[in-house]
């Protein structure tokens, strides 16, 4: 029993005690009650402007990654297109790579006179303009939908799996052609999911911070989360950087809970786990150019950037071709030998991602089991402290975080157990809703034939549910341990300087504009991330990573 | 008689001398006890590596730990640490001068003469013994040979603010970089902020270092740099990039950063140590040297293909009103750039 109430009264302090700091930090100051920083930040025209970009550019990256979600998901459930497995782990190495390090490839790729694809683009065409600008709201938006799209992708593609072809039937011998039937059967089952996945894209766009600061700033675009980070210069305001924080955190509950009752209320009913089979669409001879712009797609958020990354790695001067004259692996030793940074900061974010993992699948396990198993009364109302983190933006929590553990009695800040908590925090409603999952599909008869031996019940999860669950466990661990390892919107709050992480040195390094020294530290982030999903998978025996959500 | 004297005077030089190295001495054997050294700068990452790498071959078993980043970052991440009562930083160094009368107000800086600095000009001492400029820099205009041609390329700074810049110049940020912030006040003093206002028309990409707008300019993204450090530029030459610098006639502002040790230091001897060790000709003739720097140091050298600081019209920032209007012209340069 101490275990479980321990476990419970840790996940409700944990939640608590940074929304409490925002909401007291955002209405009292030393003289007491004041609305004046709500007051603040809805009449200064600066932060109305922030709010307002970030209103349309979420906007857009929800409706461009349903577009390339949804065609994509579409396109390796339904039809026959090729090579099916490449790219989901295509779609799996979008969802992997870090927005911002995505965003600072694009700089690289699409600087409108440096960027080698308009370099490209001027030598084929010999015009003198720009094709693209990735410096500009369109741009933004375009950078931050690659990195986002992945999340209408698993939400689309879950629910085409399960449609049956027997209601595409009955269209199709009603006379229905191909399209009609898609646009009036196949699609109206699917609209929860797009809704659900907009509104998911959305909200990912609206909490993320590298990718519009690496973009937006050096056109003079300032989202919410720019602001907020920017409030923290000296003199700091958090007060009104809790305020500021507030919105951001209201419409993310609104959202969640619009998203909730658009997927609750169209129920699934026709959308059954098993029975009818599953038709594919065949493309006969479209197969090939079908399959090129799935590649060309791709490309965009993987090869391109991949491609620029490593050649800027290598080079003396990235704008240049990659001769021989060019070529040097002077950026590698300055990271890896002669920049003191780049060890503490890989062990620092190596060691946070292996504790944070292993520590939050442990208490995730322990939550998911008590509400699972109803240890207690009341005990269903944690999934909602599980999962309240998916409604607070990384820098919110930062905001919230950092102003309850600078000062006594509790002092974090400085050390990386700031981080930790920031981290445990924001990948709880993950590691908790793979361990839910994984508990459903486990009945406790099992349980209590140990216990009826005479095991007690810590005993009996420890010996028996958690060995049957334990490919679900270890995907919940290596979710936690990539969402670590590439964070970066909490942690540029968090850090001190002893206790920086390598998306942090990262974010540094490219506003001093080490192209070189940034790409390599990419590179490295990367080749960490899918060394981990392969050893996982290699170690679960199956596809874990990919059957996300 | 005169032999006597001469004889005197010599052994009191030896004297001196020989006291000065016992107090070496014992400082660098409390220095190596304490065995690390925590320097918070805002030199260019590359140079402050090196500095630490010269530090450490001279030292060995004393470890300087580089916290490199932009002079306002470099402040708040101080100030952040000192506001949750976190001892961290032994040494703090950045390109805002204003810092420093701020630190010294708060009662954060411990008082510390290193040897030789006497010989410095009044620029880069303060006057109350708390910090003493390191080294120097001028913010200048860069523009790349390769896409801008001499006769076209801008020579004042009002040239830059012609219309045929549009969407071709990059400046570097005052709520980053201490140069920036000391660059823009020199400017305003001259120009207004008129100058600014019509600067942004031409719009403007928008970095934060004072490094950046070198590999900015080298790379075409943006063929002219209207502001940025010298230092670096010149480095990013010297490596073969395309850039050329140009020292408008009108005045160039000059950047004197200064180092300070932290009252709280966790490291004190090993600060001294250091601080004695950037401010000793040899290290300043590195600066000069290797990182393209000027110095106060009045013995040291520059390479031939640098101006010198005396043939330049200057444009001096005062410490005092840096440090007073710091967050008035971060506020206007965000409210005219965006961002």
């Amino acid at each position: 029993m101490p275990v479980w109430i321990g476990v419970t009264v840790f996940l409700v302090f944990l939640m608590l005690f940074p929304l409490w700091s925002i909401f007291r930090a955002s209405l009292w100051d030393e003289s007491g009650f004041s609305l004046g920083r709500y007051l603040e930040v809805f009449t200064n025209p600066v932060f109305l402007k922030a709010i307002w970009n970030t209103v349309v550019i979420s906007f857009w990256v929800g409706v461009i990654s349903v577009v390339i979600g949804a065609l994509l998901a579409w396109l390796v459930t339904r039809t026959d297109l090729p090579w099916k497995k490449p790219i989901r782990a295509l779609v799996m190495a979008s969802f992997v790579t870090p927005p911002f390090l995505g965003a600072f490839a694009w700089t690289l790729l699409a600087g409108p006179n440096a960027g080698a694809l308009n370099k490209l683009y001027r030598f084929i065409t010999g015009s003198e303009d720009a094709l693209f600008n990735v410096f500009t709201m369109p741009g933004l938006i375009f950078v931050m939908a690659l990195y986002s799209f992945p999340y209408v992708f698993s939400m689309v593609a879950n629910v085409c799996e399960l449609i049956s072809s027997d209601l595409e039937d009955a269209a199709e011998i009603l006379g229905a052609n191909k399209w009609q039937t898609a646009w009036t059967v196949t699609m109206p089952l699917a609209l929860p999911a797009l809704i659900g996945g907009f509104i998911l894209a959305f909200l990912h766009s609206l909490s993320l911070f590298g990718a519009p600061a690496i973009l937006g700033l050096p056109a003079g675009i300032h989202t919410i989360t720019t602001q907020i980070w920017a409030l923290f210069q000296y003199p700091p305001r958090l007060d009104i950087a809790a305020a500021f924080s507030v919105p951001l955190l209201l419409a993310t509950m609104v959202l969640i809970a619009v998203q909730k009752k658009i997927l609750g209320r169209r129920g699934f009913s026709t959308v059954g786990g098993k029975g009818g089979q599953k038709r594919l669409i065949r493309f006969g001879w479209a197969r090939v150019p079908v399959l090129l712009l799935v590649l060309g797609i791709l490309s965009l958020s993987v090869f391109l950037p991949y491609w620029i990354l490593l050649k800027a790695a290598l080079s003396s001067a990235w704008a240049m071709p990659l001769t021989w004259d060019n070529f040097t692996l002077k950026n590698f030793s300055f990271a890896f030998f002669e920049y003191g940074d780049t060890q503490r900061a890989i062990y620092n974010t190596f060691k946070l991602g292996i504790l944070t993992a292993t520590i939050g699948t442990l208490v995730a396990t322990l939550i998911a089991y008590i509400t699972n198993r109803n240890l207690f009364r009341g005990a269903r109302y944690l999934t909602f402290f599980a999962l309240a983190p998916l409604v607070i933006p990384g820098i919110v929590l930062a905001v919230g975080l950092f102003i309850a553990y600078t000062r006594p009695p509790l002092v974090l800040y400085g050390t990386i157990w700031i981080l930790f908590v920031a981290y445990l925090t924001k990948e709880m409603p993950i590691g908790f809703s793979q361990a839910e999952s994984t508990f459903k599909s486990i009945h406790p008869e099992l349980e209590d034939a140990s216990r009826i031996i005479g095991a007690n019940r810590l005993l009996s999860l420890k010996d028996v549910t958690v060995p049957l669950a334990r490919s679900g466990l270890i995907a919940a661990w290596s979710f936690i341990f990539i969402g670590v390892i590439r964070e970066l919107s909490a942690s540029i709050l968090l850090f001190a300087p002893a206790s920086k992480v390598v998306s942090v040195v990262i974010f540094d390094l490219k506003e001093e504009g080490q192209v070189g020294v940034i790409s390599v530290l990419g590179i490295l982030l990367l080749a960490a991330s899918f060394a981990v999903i392969l050893a996982v998978q290699w170690f679960a025996g199956r596809d874990v990573v990919a059957t996300r959500e | 008689m005169r032999k006597s004297l001469t004889f005197l005077l010599f052994t009191l030089l030896v004297a001196t001398v020989s006291a000065a190295f016992a107090q070496d001495a014992a400082l660098v054997q409390a220095a190596r006890k304490e065995g690390k050294v925590v320097w918070h700068t805002s030199l260019a990452l590359p140079s402050s590596t090196a500095i630490a790498h010269y530090f450490q071959n001279k030292y060995k078993g004393i470890e300087v730990e580089v916290h490199r980043n932009g002079s306002q970052r470099v402040l708040q991440r101080f100030m952040q640490e000192t506001a949750a009562g976190i001892k961290n930083a032994d040494i703090v160094h950045t390109s805002d001068a204003g810092h420093f009368e701020l630190l010294k107000d708060k009662n954060l800086l411990l008082k510390f003469t290193p040897q030789g600095v006497a010989s410095f000009p009044d620029g880069f001492k303060d006057k109350a013994g708390f910090y003493y400029g390191m080294r120097a820099t001028l913010s200048v205009i860069a523009y790349n040979p390769k896409i801008v041609s001499e006769k076209d390329a801008p020579q004042t700074w009002k040239d830059l603010l012609n219309s045929k810049w549009s969407g071709k110049q990059v400046t570097a940020h005052p709520g980053y970089s201490g140069i920036i912030m000391t660059h823009v006040l020199a400017l305003v003093n001259v120009y207004g902020w008129e100058y600014f206002r019509d600067l942004a028309k031409n719009k403007l990409h928008l970095v934060q270092s004072a490094n950046d707008p070198a590999g900015v300019v080298a790379s075409g993204e943006r063929p002219v740099g209207v502001n940025g450090a010298e230092y670096f530029y010149y480095k990013t030459l010297k490596q073969g990039n395309p850039i050329k610098i140009v020292y408008p006639k009108e005045g160039v502002p000059l950047v004197v950063s200064p180092v300070a040790i932290a009252k709280d230091a966790p490291h004190p001897n090993a600060a001294k140590l250091f601080t004695e060790f950037i401010f000793a000709k040899e290290s300043q003739q590195l600066l000069a040297d290797k990182e393209g720097l000027y110095t106060g140091h009045p013995e040291v050298t520059y390479p031939a293909d640098k101006p010198k600081l005396k043939d330049l019209k200057l444009l001096p920032a005062d410490a005092d009103e840096l440090e007073k209007r710091n967050a008035e012209i971060r506020k206007r340069f965000v409210e005219i750039f965006g961002a």
